[in-house]
Order: structure tokens, then C-alpha cells, then sequence
């Protein structure tokens, strides 16, 4: 098992599995009237989070505390990161403090890669900057393999802000290496230059939403931030919506078995409709449970556990 | 004074011959010389070649001197084989006034290891808006030519037309950061591939190559002198190569980093490599090396551009842009260019005097010429230490790597700076 996961691309497709099989085992957890293993007994996890994320924060404490380690949760606000200590001497106080995980939200991209230099614990990359949000893509390919049964040969739509997306960028690495294909949606302004050779060869990009929905079995909505037309990525929120959004015409544009996936939160109206949201093919609330069990699995298999 | 003979020394690749140093110049050249006072130098293997000239050196002081000072960056530069380095102008207080330009200089000459010859800005407070007193800089005891917003592009049009006009009252030169500054908001690497997986935001080649443009048509409308700091793309050899072409005033500069390093190395996160403009792709540091040997690009200069520790052990996009380059400049060249003594001597000592206008350095040892001259040994190789550098600072992107090419000797005005590789002071 690897040490660090720091990007998609630390894992190859015999770890990826491995990592959606144990999050099975793990979901049955979920099921049980008392939810907790004692796997991670008397091991320290550490959220060491500089960004505001409710959700993921409280997905990996779940996660943590479901395998019975004590979580300890560090937040930059009100702590010494506002008086301005640097990120070395928060790594090296946590290090003195016996973490045996950091899970690390922060961001300025790369920053889980300079963490994992200057601590001996494994360091879990939880969204850097608008590089890469591993977890997020192992939990949304766990989600389209439970509901399509599959991962390889699968056509997968990812639609929105690619530029500034961390999970787009996690996900194109974790989908390629697990056989599916994917499909890049957004206006030229928000797809990177390079992407497929940057990524993934054989990763398409298209500039038309329209003519890609018939053809994929999962599409997958990115958050776009409305202060972006600021910056002219585009003219107008409604202007992106009517070109960008998924609502639900486009939505009966999918085949009939596909889904419609969203990392959160929403911009209801933005980039989906309520109509698509709550529809049936929507897996928004899945991913949230699903997260917690592929969390389980990754700190579980980073911090080899013991036997289930 | 004491007198100096360089024994059975190679001056820039030719034949070994002596050459006999005394009272600050280079007394005789020739096999055989004999001189009984003199303090006998072999330099046998060795190569002397005209006192490296540096053309865009950070010194950080007045106002970072935990980063460097100017007696620790001119020592790092007198290790480096040069005589004169060209201070620039982002200090704190910036050098944009008379007084700040002289305490530079005075400092160079109490350090005494190297001229060091400030640049002053060509705004005020480097913020773009108005034009610093030119004038009074180049009249004052610095006698400044060169004049660099450096770290910031004179990006307004206007501006940098009237700079470059303004200067020609005393044949002053414009050095131009060419970096769009629209273009380039928020950047952290090259735009490319790299950047696209790293999640970096990407510093577009056209932000240098839009500015370079512009900037040539500027300074041919004028009629005046442009240098263009750190070319560092494939686009920008191709803007300068059609401007000289058309009798441009323009001369070009390319720091070793970019000759050599790509952005590639981002790839570890560590801001060691972070440097601006950005490192870029192999096809750009191939057309790089071929417009230096072409002359496209007239000069290598270093970039020099120490920086504390907290401001590089920390997340890429907190890290202050910038590298060493001062004592691993040459070998660089060598490493990149081989033993082209002639091309070296020319790009790294007498091209960036001309530009500089500092007459008594880039002047190949004959006699009569002042003895700014420096020996290097090109068969020895040597493994970068950060820690044992004489800069402040530790932020190479060569530690621990082995460099070709060692300077074994460096004299200033006949006195020397450097001897058996060590600073004399």
C-alpha cells in the first residue's frame, strides 16, 4: 500500500480497486446498529484544514472515528496559522504530537506534497488549491460502480469550471486508470491548456453539452463559482446556465440508465436545475454517504489496520 | 601593490601564455615572463577570461540584508569570477532616488570585492505611475545608465515610451521585465502542460512575448536603447531575431536557470523553483541556447535572486519567485554551452560591459588593459553545497548537483578577490 495519497495518480487501477472493495466492506458498517470498528484503536488522525469545508471535514472525522482513532481537529481558524505560523512548523508540531494521519484541505495547490516532506505520518490530500481532491473521485467511482455495476468502458461527462476543479483533475486521473473514458464540458475559458497530455491521453474535450449528453452513462455537474464572470471566464451567470446547466431537457437528452452526479454544494440554478438535483438519476446524497465509507477504506488501508 | 604572475595560462581558450599583473593592470603578456616581486600564480590548465560582468543582480540591500547584503552578494560574485555586478533596483527603500543609488555604490566600494554598479528604477516605488528622477540618478556619484522596474513590467505604454526617450539625454538603457501584468495575474509556473496537472496557475509565454513586442516597436519609434531582462521563450527569440534584424536598438539577456532548468521541476512543489518569468519547456531552453550562440540574445546574466528561508520553505504559491546564480553562473554556461571560451567570454563579460558601459571591465587581459580578469579551471568539477555558498541565502536549484568548471582566481584592478577558490575577504 502506498504511504501518501496525495494525487489520483498514486494509484494505480490494482489499489483503486482495492481501495472501492474495502469501501464496500466498509458501507456495511454504516448498516449496523453500532457503527465502529475498532481497526484504528489508539491511532491519532489529524484534520489539519485551512479552508472552510463542513463537509469533507466532517466525512474524514466520521470516517476516523467509525475506525475508533481519536481525531483531533485543527483548523486554521483560531489557531496559530492566523498568527502566522508556517505551514513547516504546524507539520513539525503535529509530527511531536504522534499523528499517524494528517488529512490536509488547503489552498494553495501542492501543499499536501511539502506537508508529506516534513512529517513521518501518512498525509491524505483533501482538496489543494485547484489541484487535485483524490478522495472526491475515489468516492464518486465507487458511487457510478455501485449504480452502474461498472467502471470500465464507461463514458463519463464532466461539465463546468475544469480550469479551476480539483475534482475534475482527480478524477481524470482515477477514471483513465480504472478504463473509463472522459469527456471534458465547459466553454474554452474553463478547460485547461493541455489537459489530455497533462492528465490523461484519450480524454476529450467538447464545447458543446448538447451533443455529448446522448453518449454518456454519467454526467457529472462542477460547482461553478458565479465571481468567475468577473474575470470574463464568462459573460453572465444566465448565460452559462443556458449554455452550461443542466436542466431537465437536457437531462432527458441522457440515455435512460444514466447518472447525474454533483460533488457539492450546489448552485441550484447555476450549473443544475432542482428538477435534475432531486431527480431519481441524481446520486448527490449517495456520494455523501459513499464518501464516508471510501474515507474508512483510505485511512484504513494507509494506516494498515487490523484485520476487519 | 603587489605584483602578479599568471604562469602558463590560457587567455579565453588560446595558447598558454604568462600574464604579469602590476599596479592594477596587466603590465606583459607573453611565454617566459620573469618578474622576481611577483607573487607567482600557475595557471597551468587554466583559462583567464575577462572579469564576468553581471548585468541583473538582486543584492536585497538596502532592507532584506537577513537574504543577502552587498558585501555577502558581492563575494558570491567575485567566487563566481566576476568583477562587476549590476545591482537592481527592488530594494527596500527602492533605489528610484539619488541617494539610495549612492549608498548602493559606496556600499560596493567599502565591500570592495566586486564594482558593483547600481540600476535605478524607472518609476517611482517600482508602482508604474510616475517616472523616478532619471536624471538626478545618472548624475550622482553612481552615475546610473541602466534604469529597471525589475520585478514589475513597465507595463503602461506611455510611460515606458517617455522612459525610453527620457534616458537618451545621457545614454541611459531601459531594461524591460517583460510580463503583461493582466496576463499574468495570480501566475505561479508556465502555462502548459504541467501547470494544467499541477493545478498552478499558468504564466502564459505571450505575457512575456506581448511586452517584448511592443516594447521593440517602442524603442524603434524613439530611436533608443532597450534591453529585455531574462528572454525566456521560443516566442520572444523570434520577436527580438526580426527586430534586430530591422536595426532595433534592442540587446537581450538569458539567465542560466532557463538555459538549463524546465518546468518540469515544479512537479516536487518545492518553490526552489519557483522563479520569474517561469522556467519553461525544453523547446523553449532549446531555442534559448540557440539564440545565445546565434547572438539573438547578447548576454547570459544571472538573475541573482537570494531569498530567506521562510520565504522558500513554504507552499508554492507563498514563495517569493527567485534563485542563486552568482557562483554557479559559469559553470552553467560551460555546462550548457562547453569550452567556447570566445562565445563565453563575450556573453558573460564583454557584451554586458558594452550594455552596461562600464569601460574598464569586459576587456580581454593585454597590456595596459585594468586587470578585471578571472581564472577558471575547466577540468575540475564540483557538487553544489547550498550551505556552503557565500550568499545569505540557500535557494539554488542546483544543490547537490555536479557542475563543470571551477574559478580558481578572480582579480579586481590587479588586486585579488578570489585565490585557490576562496574570497580573499
Amino acid at each position: 500500500m502506498i504511504r501518501h495519497l496525495l494525487s489520483a495518480a498514486d494509484l494505480d487501477a490494482a489499489t483503486a480497486t482495492q481501495i472501492l472493495d474495502t469501501a464496500a466492506e466498509m458501507a456495511t458498517v454504516a448498516g449496523r446498529e453500532v457503527k465502529k470498528l475498532p481497526a484504528l484503536r489508539g491511532r491519532t488522525v489529524v484534520n489539519l484544514f485551512y479552508e472552510d469545508s463542513t463537509r469533507t471535514r466532517i466525512s474524514f472525522e466520521a470516517a476516523a472515528k467509525r475506525l475508533s482513532a481519536d481525531v483531533i481537529n485543527f483548523s486554521a481558524k483560531g489557531s496559530s496559522v492566523t498568527k502566522g505560523e508556517s505551514l513547516k512548523d504546524t507539520a513539525l508540531t503535529l509530527q511531536a504530537m504522534g499523528a499517524d494521519a494528517v488529512v490536509v484541505r488547503h489552498p494553495a495547490s501542492g501543499a499536501p506534497h511539502r506537508l508529506a516532506d516534513w512529517v513521518d505520518g501518512s498525509v491524505v490530500n483533501a482538496g489543494d488549491g485547484t489541484h487535485e481532491h483524490p478522495t472526491q473521485a475515489l468516492l464518486d467511482a465507487y458511487t457510478m460502480r455501485s449504480r452502474l455495476g461498472r467502471l470500465a468502458g464507461l463514458h463519463v461527462a464532466v461539465v463546468g469550471d475544469v480550469l479551476h476543479s480539483r475534482v475534475a483533475r482527480s478524477n481524470v486521473l482515477l477514471l483513465s486508470t480504472l478504463g473509463a473514458k472522459v469527456t471534458l464540458v465547459g466553454p474554452p475559458t474553463l478547460i485547461p491548456v493541455d489537459i489530455a497530455a497533462a492528465l490523461a491521453p484519450g480524454t476529450d474535450v467538447s464545447y458543446d453539452l448538447d451533443v455529448v449528453l446522448p453518449d454518456v452513462d454519467v454526467v457529472m455537474m462542477l460547482r461553478v463559482q458565479r465571481e468567475r464572470m468577473k474575470d470574463s471566464y464568462f459573460p453572465s451567470a444566465r448565460e452559462y446556465a443556458r449554455r452550461y446547466g443542466l436542466d431537465g431537457p437536457r437531462m432527458r437528452r441522457l440515455p435512460e440508465h444514466a447518472i447525474v452526479m454533483h460533488p457539492g454544494p450546489m448552485n441550484r440554478g447555476m450549473e443544475i436545475t432542482p428538477e435534475v438535483a432531486d431527480s431519481p438519476r441524481s446520486t448527490i446524497v449517495e456520494q455523501v454517504a459513499n464518501g464516508v465509507s471510501v474515507r474508512m477504506a483510505v485511512l484504513y488501508l494507509l494506516l494498515g489496520g487490523n484485520k476487519l | 601593490m603587489t605584483a602578479y604572475l599568471i604562469t602558463n595560462v590560457s587567455v579565453v581558450g588560446a595558447a598558454p601564455t604568462d600574464l604579469l599583473i602590476r599596479d592594477g593592470v596587466v603590465a606583459a603578456t607573453g611565454a617566459g615572463l620573469s618578474a622576481p616581486d611577483a607573487t607567482v600564480v600557475d595557471g597551468t590548465g587554466l583559462v583567464a577570461l575577462p572579469g564576468l560582468v553581471d548585468l541583473h543582480t538582486h543584492l536585497r540591500e538596502p532592507g532584506r540584508e537577513d537574504a543577502e547584503t552587498v558585501e555577502s552578494g558581492s563575494r558570491a560574485a567575485a567566487l563566481g569570477g566576476y568583477t562587476a555586478v549590476c545591482a537592481m533596483a527592488n530594494t527596500s527603500p527602492v533605489a528610484d532616488t539619488a541617494g539610495v543609488v549612492e549608498q548602493v555604490w559606496r556600499l560596493g566600494r567599502e565591500a570592495g570585492l566586486v564594482d558593483v554598479q547600481p540600476i535605478g528604477a524607472v518609476t517611482v516605488g517600482l508602482a508604474g505611475e510616475r517616472l523616478a528622477e532619471l536624471g538626478a540618478m545618472a548624475d550622482s556619484a553612481a552615475q546610473v545608465r541602466i534604469f529597471s522596474d525589475d520585478g514589475h513590467c513597465v507595463a503602461d505604454p506611455l510611460l515606458m515610451r517617455r522612459a525610453l526617450e527620457y534616458v537618451k539625454a545621457f545614454d541611459g538603457i531601459i531594461a524591460q521585465h517583460a510580463e503583461e501584468p493582466r496576463l499574468t495575474e495570480g501566475a505561479q509556473m508556465h502555462e502548459g502542460e504541467v501547470s494544467t496537472r499541477l493545478g498552478l496557475t499558468g504564466w502564459p509565454a505571450v505575457a512575456e512575448e506581448a511586452i517584448i513586442a511592443r516594447d521593440v516597436l517602442l524603442a524603434e519609434h524613439v530611436g533608443s536603447r532597450l534591453h529585455v531582462c531574462h528572454v525566456s521563450t521560443a516566442g520572444s527569440v523570434e520577436v527580438l531575431r526580426q527586430a534586430k534584424a530591422r536595426g532595433v536598438r534592442v540587446t537581450a539577456e538569458v539567465t542560466p536557470h532557463h538555459l538549463l532548468l524546465t518546468d518540469v521541476k515544479a512537479t516536487t512543489y518545492d518553490p526552489v523553483y519557483k522563479v520569474n518569468p517561469p522556467l519553461r519547456t525544453a523547446t523553449d531552453v532549446a531555442a534559448l541556447r540557440v539564440a545565445l550562440a546565434e547572438g539573438v540574445i547578447d548576454i547570459i546574466a544571472t538573475d541573482h535572486a537570494p531569498h530567506a528561508v521562510e520565504d522558500k520553505e513554504c507552499e508554492w504559491a507563498y514563495a517569493r519567485p527567485g534563485m542563486l546564480g552568482l557562483e554557479t553562473a559559469l559553470s552553467i554556461a560551460l555546462d550548457v554551452l562547453g569550452p567556447q571560451w570566445e562565445l563565453i567570454a563575450e556573453r558573460m563579460s564583454r557584451a554586458p560591459a558594452r550594455i552596461a558601459g562600464l569601460d574598464s571591465h569586459g576587456l580581454d587581459p593585454a597590456p595596459g588593459v585594468p586587470a578585471n580578469l578571472t581564472l577558471v579551471d575547466p577540468a575540475a568539477r564540483w557538487v553544489v553545497e547550498p550551505a556552503e555558498l557565500a550568499s545569505h541565502s540557500r535557494n539554488t536549484p542546483y544543490a547537490r548537483m555536479t557542475l563543470p568548471g571551477r574559478i580558481v582566481a578572480t582579480f579586481l584592478r590587479g588586486e585579488p578577490t578570489v585565490l585557490d577558490g576562496k574570497a580573499v575577504k
